[in-house]
């Protein structure tokens, strides 16, 4: 049942993403990316990743994908971008690459179907004890404070320079 | 003083330097806002970029008392180590000479002088994050907070169109490499379990990571690490970004973006995938060789100053690239050194370009330096040394450096590619000499109008302070090569591998 699941959602995150590339116009693309993002956390949901799941509907499929819309809305939306994308030759030259990037990644793990070692079992000890949120904080709060504080100060430094650029006044 | 990483709260000291050049940024972008209006606009932006050089005096003394510093106990996010702190030391120069070489410009040009130097601030802490980092995840967040501040630096001058065109080139480029680098610390973690750098190191070498995805991580990590370097099939960003950017913001990222980069190159890929040598060897060997001759090829027919420069800066990427091709110990030493004086001697080349250019972005061109040797003897003279020292001319702290990586690169017998450094390096004196014939040879063609320049207290003290650091280390390089050699020492480069291949 759960191998099922994880297929359908698979598909739809890989269709998903497959869209956004192809998708006609950019709202298209916006809404083939909520579909991926929101596959992404049916595939979390299997994985008994609860938390990790809400967060990535509330934050991603949500909020941040309103924003693009917004943007996306308020900048020209009827302009036709497809004579702006190269085509022909550079095309297919990215797909020739890209398809040879994959053959041989699939081709390797083909050749020996496990990955890394199974970190399941300790997951799964973590949410036990702690809960599906206490399985994230924790953590993020001890042993990644570091890398936390500096993601604050990526997003201050964003900030500024995005206030700087976007200001009205000179 | 010992720091043990098992208490989280030993992380305030081991980041001291980083913790008070964050909060500094933050009180300069306050002081920033109560700036007044127009009228007392100059002496105020020159006061608040003094102001942000108290911060970098503080993290200065910080990482000075860091020294004494002894890391017991677990690895922690960050290493205390002389690399990082040898490589801080680095970043803190040029954020020195990068701020005196601004006050002139952000006053003439007027730009926000608080978000200015706030940005330039936070930049070095992102800098030392990455030369610091023992994780791959404290690698990548290190290196946003660089680049998005550098991002925002370049496009700064909104009234100049090329600024913005910069800008956006930049960003743009720079996200797309961070998606490389980005995947590949996911297909390392994938390969090895960890994005902890000792622990990839012990995977990759004891044969546990997973080949293939491992062999991706590296590549991908690689892409994303040459992009930033500009190595040259992954440099065409460079020229257009460095000639539109704000000159000032031009020497500060071409020196302080490329240190940081490189020190974050050194560390990932001569510890973690060290195991991993003979997989990455040859790609470096050829990414330096190309870089070497591509990039000095192409400054040769360059006649604007700043593109000039920045295809030197692009070939002095490659030289340093010898150095990682190397993976030994006294390359590692040599590449610090290096990094130090090519931070000093570039930031105080375009010092000089800055202060030949007027008002701004004017006169950039070979042409427009016709008649300085006459006007300006005193100015000339400085940019011609600076100019030797970027050659590599013996008596120079470049000659040193150079000849540090040559040594590093004859210890791991790759002969070729030292031929091919000196060769680049002898192609790469006729355009440093090309200037330095149009200072000095050269007639103005509109007759000898002479050439107003204008060196406030910032710019005398920079160009000073470059000039006293070039000739020093190249007359008596020795105390701090020896700091340099002693820093790598920490890094864990190993010999070995090096002469298993050979």
């Amino acid at each position: 049942m759960i191998d099922i699941l994880f297929y359908v959602f698979a598909a739809l995150a890989l269709g998903g993403a497959m869209g956004v590339v192809a998708g006609r116009s950019p709202v298209a693309s916006l809404l083939f990316m909520v579909l991926c993002l929101g596959s992404v956390a049916g595939i979390y949901v299997l994985l008994e990743a609860h938390f990790l799941a809400a967060v990535q509907v509330i934050v991603y499929a949500g909020a941040i994908m309103v924003l693009f819309l917004f943007v996306i809305m308020l900048l020209n939306l009827g302009h036709n971008y497809h004579p702006d994308l190269k085509a022909g030759l550079w095309s297919a030259l990215s797909f020739a690459v890209a398809g040879a990037l994959f053959g041989f990644l699939g081709r390797q793990l083909w050749g020996n179907r496990t990955m890394t070692p199974e970190a399941g079992d300790s997951v799964d000890a973590l949410v036990a004890q702690y809960g599906a949120v206490g399985a994230i904080a924790r953590p993020l709060y001890t042993e990644w404070v570091v890398p936390f504080e500096i993601t604050g100060i990526l997003l201050l430094v964003a900030i500024v320079g995005a206030l700087v650029l976007a200001k009205q006044r000179v | 003083m010992v720091i043990d990483f098992s208490s989280n709260l030993d992380y305030v000291r081991a980041l001291l330097p980083e913790i008070i050049l964050c909060v500094w940024g933050m009180v300069v972008l306050m002081a920033g806002v109560w700036r007044g209006e127009s009228s007392e606009e100059g002496p105020r932006a020159e006061g608040l970029g003094w102001l942000a050089l108290v911060g970098v005096a503080f993290a200065a003394v910080a990482n000075g008392w860091l020294h004494g510093v002894r890391e017991v106990g677990t690895d922690g996010m960050i290493a205390v180590d002389g690399f990082r702190l040898f490589s801080n030391w680095i970043f803190l120069t040029a954020a020195l000479l990068g701020m005196l070489v601004s006050f002139a410009y952000v006053y003439r040009q007027r730009l926000q002088a608080g978000e200015y130097y706030a940005l330039m601030l936070f930049s070095v802490a992102g800098m030392m994050f990455m030369a610091g980092a023992r994780n791959l995840i404290v690698v990548f967040l290190g290196l946003e907070v660089m680049s998005i501040a550098v991002y925002a630096l370049s496009a700064f001058n909104r009234r100049d169109r090329r600024s913005a065109e910069a800008g956006l080139k930049y960003f743009i480029l720079g996200a797309f490499s961070t998606g490389f680098f980005l995947y590949g610390i996911a297909l390392t973690y994938g390969a090895t379990g960890s994005t902890h750098l000792p622990t990839i190191a012990l995977a990759v070498s004891n044969g546990t990571a997973h080949g293939a995805l491992l062999l991706f991580g590296v590549a991908l990590m690689g892409v994303g690490f040459a992009f930033k370097v500009s190595a040259v099939p992954f440099h065409m960003w460079a020229p257009d970004v460095y000639e539109g950017a704000p000159s000032p913001v031009t020497a500060f990222m071409s020196a302080g973006v490329k240190a940081a980069a490189f020190a974050a190159f050194f560390r990932v890929f001569l510890v973690s995938f060290q195991g991993a040598y003979e997989s990455w060897y040859g790609v470096m060997w050829w990414l330096s060789a190309t870089t070497m001759v591509g990039a000095n090829l192409i400054a040769l027919v360059q006649t604007n100053v700043k593109r000039m420069l920045a295809y030197s800066s692009i070939a002095h990427g490659g030289y340093l690239l010898v150095a990682i091709t190397a993976a030994n110990q006294a390359s590692a030493g040599a590449a610090l050194f290096y990094l130090l004086v090519y931070t000093v001697m570039n930031i105080s080349a375009f010092a000089v370009v800055i202060a030949v250019s007027n008002h701004g972005e004017e006169r950039l061109e070979f042409e427009d330096y016709a008649g300085l040797g006459r006007n300006q003897p005193g100015l000339a003279l400085l940019l011609t040394l600076f100019l030797l020292s970027l050659a590599g001319f013996p008596g120079t702290g470049g000659f040193m450096a150079k000849f540090q990586l040559l040594l590093g690169a004859m210890d791991a017998q790759l002969w070729v590619l030292s031929v091919i450094l000196v060769l680049s390096t002898v192609v790469s004196y006729a355009y440093y000499l090309r200037l330095a014939w149009y200072t000095w040879m050269r007639d103005p063609a509109d007759g000898g109008s002479p050439l107003p320049v204008y060196l406030p207290i910032g710019m005398r003290l920079a160009l000073v302070v470059g000039a006293a650091v070039v000739i020093w280390l190249g007359l008596f390089p020795g105390s701090v090569l020896d700091l340099a050699r002693a820093s790598a020492a920490g890094l864990g480069v190993a010999g070995p591998m090096v002469e298993i291949l050979h």
